[in-house]
C-alpha cells in the first residue's frame, strides 16, 4: 500500500477546470518530482492535497486515511509538511520565530528543541541569523528558511513546490543537495520543479503533467532519456 | 497651566480612541476587514454597564466583567454569523457594506431596547481626583484611570501577540493566511479570538468614555467609532503601537483644537489631519510598505 495515494482528482478555479482527474501514488521513502510547463496543474495539485484548495472529484488517501475532505490546518498534524511556492516565510517575524510556527501544533518542548538542533545543524546559516527578520534575508536564505519551517514539524511526507525557483545555480545546487539529504533521513519527498533536468537527476520517480493531466510516468533515469520529454521539458 | 489640563484630557480622551482604534487595526490585521459595526459595540457595552448597575444593582467591577464578557460574546457572534461567510466573497465591499448594516442593526436595537432618551451614565470610577501645582491643575480620577487602562492594554496586548504561542498565530495569519494553515493554525479560531479581544476592549472603551462623558444614547458609539477608525488609519492600519499613536495624537489634536480654535470644527479639524496625514504618507505613520516579493 502506497503512503500517498491520488485518485481521479480534479480541481475547479471557478468555472476553468484545473485539474482533470489525476492519479499517482508516492511510497514510503520515495523521492517523487511532478515536472510540467506553467500553468499544468501542478502547484493545484499540491494545494489540494494540502486542503488549501478543494477538489470536486477524487480522493486522497495518506497512510489508508482519506484526507480529501481534511482542513489545511489538520494537515499539518497527520505527518504532510508543505515547502509552498515563493517560500512564503513570514517576513515581519524572525528566522526563529519562523521556524517555531513550523513546531506549532507539536507539544513537547524536549522533542521541539532536539528538532531545531537538527534543522540547525543542516542549515547553520539559520542558526547565524535566528533573531534577524525572515524579511532580511536572501533569497536562498529564504528557501532554506521554508523549508527548515517544514522540517520542524517533524513530517513522514514533506511536499515541496518549486523550491529552486529564482536562486542562483549556487544555491540551486544546495537545495537540491539538501532534498537529497531530507530523503535520505527517511522523509518521503513530492518535489514540484520547473528545472526538470535537476529534479529528475534526484528523483526515483516522476509524473508529467500537462494542462491537468498526467500525461506521462515512469523511472526518473527512463523519464530522463525520454525524447519526448528532453524535447520538451530538458532543452535539448 | 489651561494648556496643560488640555493636553492631559486629550491624552484621555485619546487613550479611548486608542483602544476602540485597537480592535479595528488587529480586526483588519488579522481578518483584512473593516469592522464599522465595532463602534456601536462600545455603546453596547456601555448600555450592558448602565443596566447592570442601575437596573439590576450590581457593583461597578461585576458590571465592567459582564459586559465584557457581552461585548466578547457578541464580536465573536456578529464574525460568525455576518461576516465568516463572507470570507471568501469576490468583492471585499460585500463585508465592509455587511458590516455597516450590523452598525444600524445594533444602534436601532439599542433604540428599540433602551429608547432614544439620552441616559445619565453613572461614572463607575471612584478614583480620587489629583490637585496639582498648589490647586491649578486638577485632573480627575477617570482621566487617570483612562490613561493607565491604555497603557496596561497596550502592554498586555504586545507582550500577548509577541511572546504567546496564540499571538505569533495571530502574525503568522496577519501575514499569509495560507502559509499559517499550512502550519496547522486555524484562522477562523484566530479570526473569533482576535474578535473576542477587540470585543472586550470595546466594553472597557465604552464605560470609560461614558464615565468621562456621562451621556448614553444608542449612537454614541458612531462618531467615537469613527475617530478611532481614523486614529487607526492615522497610526498605520494593521499595526498595534501605530494604534496606540494615532489615537492619543487624534484626542490631543481634538481636545486643543476644541480649546484654542473652536469646538464646533475641532471634528473637521481632526478629519482634515487625516487627510494631510494621507497625502504625506499613505500608509500611515507606522505603516509598512508593502512590497510584493515575487
Amino acid at each position: 500500500m502506497a503512503m500517498l495515494t491520488v485518485k481521479d482528482l480534479e480541481v475547479y478555479y471557478g468555472v476553468i477546470q484545473a485539474l482533470k482527474g489525476i492519479s499517482f501514488e508516492v511510497n514510503q521513502g520515495e523521492v517523487i518530482a511532478l515536472i510540467g510547463a506553467n500553468g499544468a496543474g501542478k502547484t493545484t495539485t499540491l494545494h489540494t492535497l494540502t486542503g488549501l484548495l478543494s477538489s470536486t472529484k477524487g480522493s486522497i488517501i495518506f497512510e489508508d486515511r482519506d484526507i480529501t475532505k481534511v482542513p489545511a490546518h489538520k494537515i499539518v498534524e497527520m505527518g504532510i509538511a508543505h515547502v509552498p511556492e515563493g517560500r512564503r516565510i513570514f517576513a515581519e517575524l524572525s528566522v526563529y520565530e519562523n521556524l517555531m510556527m513550523g513546531a506549532y501544533t507539536r507539544k513537547d518542548k524536549a522533542e521541539i528543541a532536539g528538532t531545531l538542533e537538527n534543522v540547525y545543524k543542516r542549515f547553520p546559516r539559520l542558526e547565524e541569523r535566528k533573531g534577524q527578520r525572515a524579511g532580511t534575508l536572501s533569497g536562498g536564505e529564504q528557501q532554506m528558511l521554508a523549508m527548515g519551517r517544514a522540517l520542524m514539524s517533524h513530517p513522514k511526507l514533506i511536499v515541496m513546490d518549486e523550491p529552486s525557483m529564482g536562486l542562483s545555480p549556487i544555491f540551486v545546487n544546495e537545495i537540491f543537495n539538501i532534498i537529497e539529504e531530507v530523503s535520505a533521513g527517511g522523509t518521503t519527498v513530492l518535489l514540484v520543479e520547473q528545472n526538470a533536468k535537476k529534479a529528475l537527476s534526484i528523483a526515483d520517480r516522476a509524473y508529467v503533467l500537462e494542462t491537468g493531466k498526467i500525461v506521462l510516468e515512469g523511472k526518473a533515469d527512463t523519464l530522463m532519456h525520454d525524447d519526448a520529454i528532453k524535447k520538451a521539458y530538458l532543452g535539448e | 497651566m489651561s494648556f496643560i489640563s488640555h493636553l492631559i484630557n486629550g491624552i484621555s480622551l485619546g487613550s479611548v480612541y486608542a483602544i476602540i482604534a485597537l480592535g479595528y487595526t488587529m480586526v483588519y490585521g488579522i481578518a483584512k476587514m473593516l469592522n464599522f459595526a465595532h463602534g456601536d459595540v462600545i455603546m453596547i457595552g456601555a448600555y450592558v454597564v448602565f443596566t447592570s448597575m442601575t437596573g439590576m444593582g450590581l457593583n461597578p467591577i461585576l458590571s465592567i466583567l459582564l459586559s465584557m464578557v457581552v461585548c466578547t460574546v457578541l464580536g465573536v457572534v456578529i464574525e460568525r454569523i455576518a461576516y465568516k461567510p463572507l470570507r471568501n466573497a469576490a468583492s471585499p465591499l460585500a463585508v465592509l457594506i455587511t458590516a455597516i448594516g450590523i452598525s444600524y442593526l445594533l444602534q436601532n436595537v439599542a433604540l428599540l431596547l433602551f429608547g432614544a432618551g439620552a441616559k445619565t451614565f453613572t461614572n463607575v470610577v471612584t478614583f480620587p481626583s489629583i490637585s496639582l501645582a498648589g490647586g491649578k491643575l486638577t485632573i480627575t480620577g477617570v482621566t487617570i484611570v483612562t490613561i493607565l487602562a491604555c497603557i496596561v492594554i497596550m502592554v498586555g496586548l504586545s507582550l500577548f501577540v509577541g511572546k504567546t504561542k496564540p499571538g505569533r498565530a495571530m502574525q503568522a495569519v496577519s501575514e499569509d493566511r495560507g502559509a499559517a494553515q499550512l502550519m496547522g493554525v486555524n484562522v477562523n479560531g484566530t479570526i473569533a479570538l482576535t474578535f473576542a479581544i477587540g470585543s472586550a476592549l470595546a466594553a472597557i472603551a465604552g464605560v470609560l468614555l461614558c464615565s468621562a462623558y456621562p451621556s448614553l444614547t444608542p449612537y454614541t458609539g458612531a462618531m467615537p467609532g469613527i475617530k478611532a477608525f481614523v486614529a487607526a488609519v492615522f497610526g498605520g492600519i494593521g499595526s498595534i503601537p501605530g494604534a496606540m499613536i494615532g489615537g492619543i495624537l487624534l484626542g490631543i489634536i481634538e481636545l486643543l483644537s476644541k480649546a484654542y480654535i473652536s469646538s464646533q470644527v475641532a471634528d473637521a479639524i481632526v478629519f482634515a489631519v487625516l487627510i494631510v496625514v494621507l497625502l504625506i504618507k499613505p500608509t500611515g505613520l507606522f505603516g509598512k510598505n508593502i512590497q510584493e516579493k515575487v
